[in-house]
């Protein structure tokens, strides 16, 4: 069952002598068989000492039939704990580091009659040991099932201590003439990782509990992490022989990370780490300890085009100095049944552009899209995505979603593509100081792609650099209403300020009504009436 | 669109800006200007209707932002959200010199502390902006005072109510027999 060869059998002996684990032996002797690694770590430990004990002569036989004949466990009853009756005599590797020996095995309770527990894994210092078992394989799946998330598969991450790198560096120069002499082609690559190790013994009981398979890619993280702060200083001696590697950053709390570790290790050459560090590294007084199961689904997006009807609500929260100017905000109102829908921790809200909070946004409405991160619920058919517009929709009569859908994250950029060259029409109300008749106000329709020269508006300059930019207004019609009132509509370049065109700005804004008019205007009122944006798609009522 | 009943809707100004005054600048009487601040802190330097230059037909021979040998205003510059590289600005520091055909030269003032943004050149090619529109696009020039002083750089300045009872006790001096 382990497939061991007779030329495993040099590595076995030296890697039991220096205090490995069961499965830490498998990977080094580069077992890729995913069953060998489910075996519990008592049969897994018992079989190979049976393997190690028995003689060069049935050393060829499957291991099986070895543990049936020369255990000698035999003669214990079988239901008990292995782990009581064989373990490594801890002195062993005292005297025995250059030996040929078959390492002392001792059997049953020890003489004092307490339990002796198994030794940590000097080198996964114990990843691949008691969490490995089913009852850690149900903590992981308790701690998912009770974040309530919807998925079909999951991924496991594994996050390990960077020490581990060090200890597994060092156990493989203790080893590297033995595993060579296996196979030429064999090296420190091959060396199944201890991440694999424990995903290949765990994900089994995982797969089972949750009822869902484990694969190696998902939109649904389970990220498992492994902390063992005794043993943290093993890294440091690399700072000294590889300064380089350890380069402080920002956000990370220490400069020992998993990759700059490993990064030394390919660097130090081998003297210098055997001059610097134990090999086989010593043993650990206790093993890792496991963080919080996290979980992580990656985002959602949906997109839709909204109307604005109220002239009293900003597209996005109004805060000033930390205070609330506004109630509510489109952005809001459209959220909160998503994020309710979704389970979703948060959002990121983006659209074609925005209207100021006394603008309306008529016609088809403005397009947007909206990121929900860590969804605990993300698949929804059109059906129940048009029951959650309906509930928008319910919930105030001051805005309007349609055209809402899931989209995917590619999609999302394509909203923002060019916007610059789109066109957007407005209707803006507009008083004049001086009387006029209709005539007065005819001339504006014959102005064609009248180019203008915008300063920065005053009421934006505190948050966006002064630039001049050009624009185009691409047509205007005017509908007279009374003497000093007249409807003015604009087809313009996106990104044209359509108040500062009208009242000028201080005279920012060149040209600008008031100069083609030689009037005192002002803008009372301003209507979007398009977003010439042809995305998302439209769908039909 | 509803149609509001008000025949004169409040300006750009007063729907935007508060209107802030010092009078008789730096001892000089009736030099007065008034500072606009946008509710977002950026404060644009004017004239006050009743400065000198907007008295009695005046006009305008020439305006000078060179305010030393070594310093233009015109040179201003600013870049980024932050307007890096623009002129810091005190109370006091002069803006412009303008001359009139009279011969009479006004300094006009900063006012506050802030940053310089912008100055307004179109009153340099067109001076009669200066006197026909002297609160819009006869402005002079636009300030960013510090996020932290864009409350407190308006405490030495009069509001409208305190303008206008200066400008009517002067009246009233003026009316009394000397
Ligand atoms: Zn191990």
């Amino acid at each position: 069952m382990l497939s061991l060869r007779e030329k495993d059998r040099p590595i076995i002996q030296k890697l039991l002598e220096a205090g490995c684990c069961g499965r830490c032996i498998l990977r080094f002797c580069c077992i890729g068989t995913q069953s060998a690694y489910r075996l519990s770590t008592e049969d897994l430990q018992k079989e190979l000492n049976a393997f190690v004990s028995s003689t060069e002569a049935t050393a060829a036989a499957p291991p099986q039939s070895e543990t049936n004949t020369h255990t000698p466990s035999d003669d214990q009853p079988s239901d008990d704990p292995p782990s009581k009756r064989i373990k490594l005599d801890p002195d062993s590797s005292e005297d025995g580091g250059g030996s040929e020996r078959v390492p002392v095995v001792t059997m049953g309770p020890p003489a004092d009659g307490t339990e002796t527990p198994v030794c940590v894994c000097v080198v996964c210092l114990g990843v691949l040991q008691d969490f490995c078992d089913p009852h850690f394989a149900k903590k992981i799946s308790e701690a998912v099932k009770s974040e309530d998330y919807a998925f079909e598969d999951l991924v496991l991450s594994v996050s390990l201590p960077a020490q581990l790198s060090v200890r597994e560096h060092s156990c493989w120069l203790h080893i590297k003439k033995e595993v060579r002499e296996k196979a030429m082609v064999l090296d420190k690559e091959d060396v199944i990782q201890v991440n694999k190790a424990f995903k290949w013994a765990i994900q089994g009981m995982l797969s089972q509990e949750l009822k869902v398979p484990v694969v190696t890619k998902s939109p649904f993280e389970v990220a498992v992490g492994f902390i063992h702060p005794d043993t943290d200083a093993d890294c440091h001696f690399l700072a000294e022989a590889c300064s380089d590697c350890f380069k402080p950053t920002k956000n990370k709390e220490s400069v020992f990370t998993r990759m700059a570790v490993v990064k030394a290790l390919e660097k130090i050459n081998d003297k210098r780490f055997l001059k610097e560090y134990p090999c086989p590294p010593m043993r650990p007084q206790a093993a890792c300890v496991a963080q919080d199961t996290t979980c992580l689904h990656v985002s959602a997006f949906v997109a839709g085009r909204y109307n604005k009807f109220s002239r009293t609500l900003p597209q996005t929260p109004w805060v000033i100095d930390g205070e609330r100017r506004m109630e509510s905000s489109v952005e809001e109102l459209i959220v909160a049944p998503l994020l309710n829908a979704f389970k979703s921790d948060s959002f990121n809200f983006s659209s074609s552009g925005r209207e100021d909070v006394d603008v309306r946004t008529l016609g088809n409405g403005r397009p947007f899209a909206m990121e929900l991160l860590n969804p605990h619920r993300s698949k929804f058919n059109k059906m129940e995505v048009r029951r959650i517009q309906e509930e928008i929709n319910q919930s105030t009569d001051k805005i309007r979603v349609r055209d809402l859908q899931m989209v995917s994250r590619d999609a999302m950029s394509r909203m923002k593509e060019g916007e610059e060259e789109k066109t957007k029409c407005y209707s803006a109300l507009i008083w004049t100081q001086k009387a006029i008749a209709d005539e007065d106000i005819k001339f504006i329709a014959n102005i064609k792609d009248l180019e203008i020269a915008q300063k920065t508006p005053l009421r934006v300059l505190h948050r966006r650099p002064l630039a001049v930019r050009q624009r185009v207004i691409h047509s205007m019609s005017t509908r007279y209403r009374d003497p000093h009132h007249f409807t003015l509509q604009l087809k313009t370049q996106a990104g044209t300020y359509i108040k500062e065109f009208v009242h000028g700005d201080f005279g920012r804004t060149k040209p600008n009504l008031g100069q083609l008019m030689k009037a005192e205007v002002d803008i009372l009122e301003l209507d979007v009436e398009s977003v010439d944006v042809d995305w998302p798609p439209a769908i039909p009522e | 669109m509803e149609i509001s009943e008000q025949k004169e809707a409040p300006s750009v100004i007063d729907r935007y800006y508060t209107r802030w005054y010092r009078t008789d600048l730096k001892g000089n009487a009736c030099e007065d200007h008034c500072i606009l601040q946008h509710s977002n802190r950026i404060c644009v330097i004017t004239l006050a209707e009743t400065h000198p230059i907007l008295q009695n037909g005046q006009s305008i021979k020439s305006i000078n932002y060179q305010i030393s040998a070594g310093c233009s205003r015109l040179n201003n510059k600013v870049s980024g959200k932050s307007k890096r590289g623009g002129q810091f600005l005190t109370e006091y520091a002069p803006l412009c010199r303008i001359t009139c055909t009279d011969g009479k030269e006004y300094t006009i003032f900063s006012c506050i502390r802030g940053r310089l943004v912008e100055v307004n050149e179109d009153i340099l090619t067109r001076p009669e902006l200066l006197l026909e529109k002297p609160s819009t696009e006869g402005y002079i020039a636009v300030i960013l005072p510090k996020f932290e002083e864009s409350k407190s750089v308006t405490e030495g300045l009069l509001n409208r109510e305190q303008y206008e009872e200066v400008i009517s006790k002067r009246a009233n001096q003026q009316s009394e027999p000397c």
